[in-house]
């Protein structure tokens, strides 16, 4: 059986890892690249960078890093943040990253998901698209751009389904309001794009407990799921996680 | 030293990576007498087929590879490419075996590329040795090897067994990326560098 994913994402500035802190200050969490090759030994099955930072003089320090994750793990790993152009995916993925993902540059530009899979391959293209509920949506969700900033009256379904279309790869879908709640996944909008998609669906937002994960894959059909904080302040450990998960009769890898 | 094959084809740099944590002298070459001289050859691919052997035949390696004597190595594409044809843009392939390959037959409900980690079972090939029966690899293809003699491991998606691993005599292929499979992804590439033949 294809195994269900676990992925922790990790959040980097100006190089290093960081933590927000009852989502006001951000705190130092060290070298992204110590923390990776810890998730990369203790079960992870993929892992996700994201630069907040984002700015120009950012990127060299960014593939620089990337160059540094490519050296150290021996699993898949996916760079988003920032990335407008041609130029700017080629760099991150020439460093080394197997996947880029791109998310309001997507919404503003969809033509450039149809350049990136033709020039590096579907494989290597992840739309993020951040969700949040709005009833006069046909899918109950509308998609935001600008770190969840603006509305963009676009249905997350429509959005999704226009993606893949395009030739992305795979789907991060962040679900707004169950981000940071620890609450648990958004579980209906999860289920209605990855059944009607092609492409693998990874959900993000809400993880809280085991059962939240267990939960997104039976009831979201998720492909994969991904969270950070649970992870990062060893609030849940990923192999005690995937026990849990073979229990519920779910196909993970150990 | 192992020659690492370099037709443009994208994912060199994991592979090279994977081969200097394992602290293996390895180049990336399309150079003949480079390739020629090596212990080892691995060709990795990610890509389509008929764009990738154009690439070969650019560089004028096709013979070169099939010729090769000692133990070769081909990983996603690469294996896909030790075959006799593709489907996915109906191209003649190098031959060594002479199996097909062939896109996923898009099943409902079934994603396709099959991306993710699957269950991979072995023969009692001497390339799996200190492995458990079964292990998880990483995958990402559409097109997949059929079932042959060739088959030396499997593996089961949108309800076809298809061939995760294919050898022919020095030649071994891979369809999952070993450079991308954690831990059990190094023993084998180990097992690669040490096998004798």
């Amino acid at each position: 059986m294809l195994a269900k994913r676990i992925i922790p994402c990790l959040d980097i500035k100006n190089g290093r890892t960081v933590k927000g802190i009852n989502f006001l200050s951000l705190a130092d969490a060290g070298d992204p690249v110590e923390n990776a090759v810890r998730y990369s030994q203790s079960g992870a099955d993929e892992l996700v960078f994201l630069d907040i930072t984002a700015t120009v003089e950012n990127r060299e320090t960014l593939s620089q890093l990337v160059e540094r994750i490519a050296e150290s793990i021996n699993i898949p790993f996916t760079v988003g943040g920032g990335i407008k152009s041609e130029a700017d995916a080629y760099k991150l993925l020439s460093s080394g990253a197997d996947k880029i993902s791109i998310n309001s540059m997507a919404v503003r530009k969809p033509d450039i998901i149809s350049t990136f899979a033709e020039r590096f391959g579907s494989q290597c293209v992840v739309t993020a698209v951040d969700v949040r509920r709005n009833e006069s949506f046909p899918s109950s969700y509308e998609v935001y751009i600008d770190g969840g900033r603006t509305p963009t009256g676009i249905d997350a379904l429509s959005w999704c389904k226009e993606c893949q279309e395009r030739g992305a790869g795979e789907i991060l879908l962040t679900s707004m309001n169950a981000d940071g709640t620890k609450a648990g996944f958004s579980c209906d909008i999860t289920k209605k794009v990855s059944t009607n998609l092609s492409i693998p669906v990874i959900a993000s937002g809400g993880a809280g407990t085991m059962e939240h994960f267990s939960d997104v894959f039976t009831f979201g059909f998720a492909d994969a799921a991904l969270a950070a904080s649970v992870f990062h302040y060893h609030e849940i450990d990923i192999i005690e996680l995937k026990r849990y998960l073979q229990k519920q009769g779910i196909a993970v890898r150990l | 030293m192992v020659a690492v094959i370099d037709y443009n084809a994208g994912n060199t740099r994991s592979v090279m990576n994977a081969l200097s944590r394992l602290g293996v002298k390895a180049e990336l070459t399309s150079d003949i007498d480079v390739i020629k001289s090596s212990d080892r050859m691995i060709f990795p691919g990610v890509g389509a087929a008929s764009w990738a052997m154009d690439e070969l035949k650019k560089r004028e390696l096709i013979e070169t590879i099939k010729e090769y004597q000692r133990p070769f190595l081909g990983i996603c594409l690469g294996m896909q490419l030790m075959n006799s044809f593709s489907e996915e843009g109906n191209v003649d392939l190098l031959n060594i075996t002479a199996n097909k390959v062939r896109l996923f037959d898009k099943n409902v409900g079934v994603k396709i590329p099959h991306v993710g980690w699957n269950e991979v079972t072995f023969s009692s090939d001497p390339i799996f040795k200190n492995l458990r029966e079964k292990e998880y690899f990483y995958f990402v293809h559409s097109y997949y090897v059929e079932y042959s003699e060739n088959t030396i491991a499997t593996c089961f998606y949108d309800n076809v067994t298809f061939s995760a691993g294919l050898r022919k005599d020095n030649f071994y292929g891979f369809q999952f990326h070993p450079e991308k499979s954690g831990e059990v992804g190094e023993k084998l590439l180990k097992n690669f560098l040490e096998v004798s033949l």
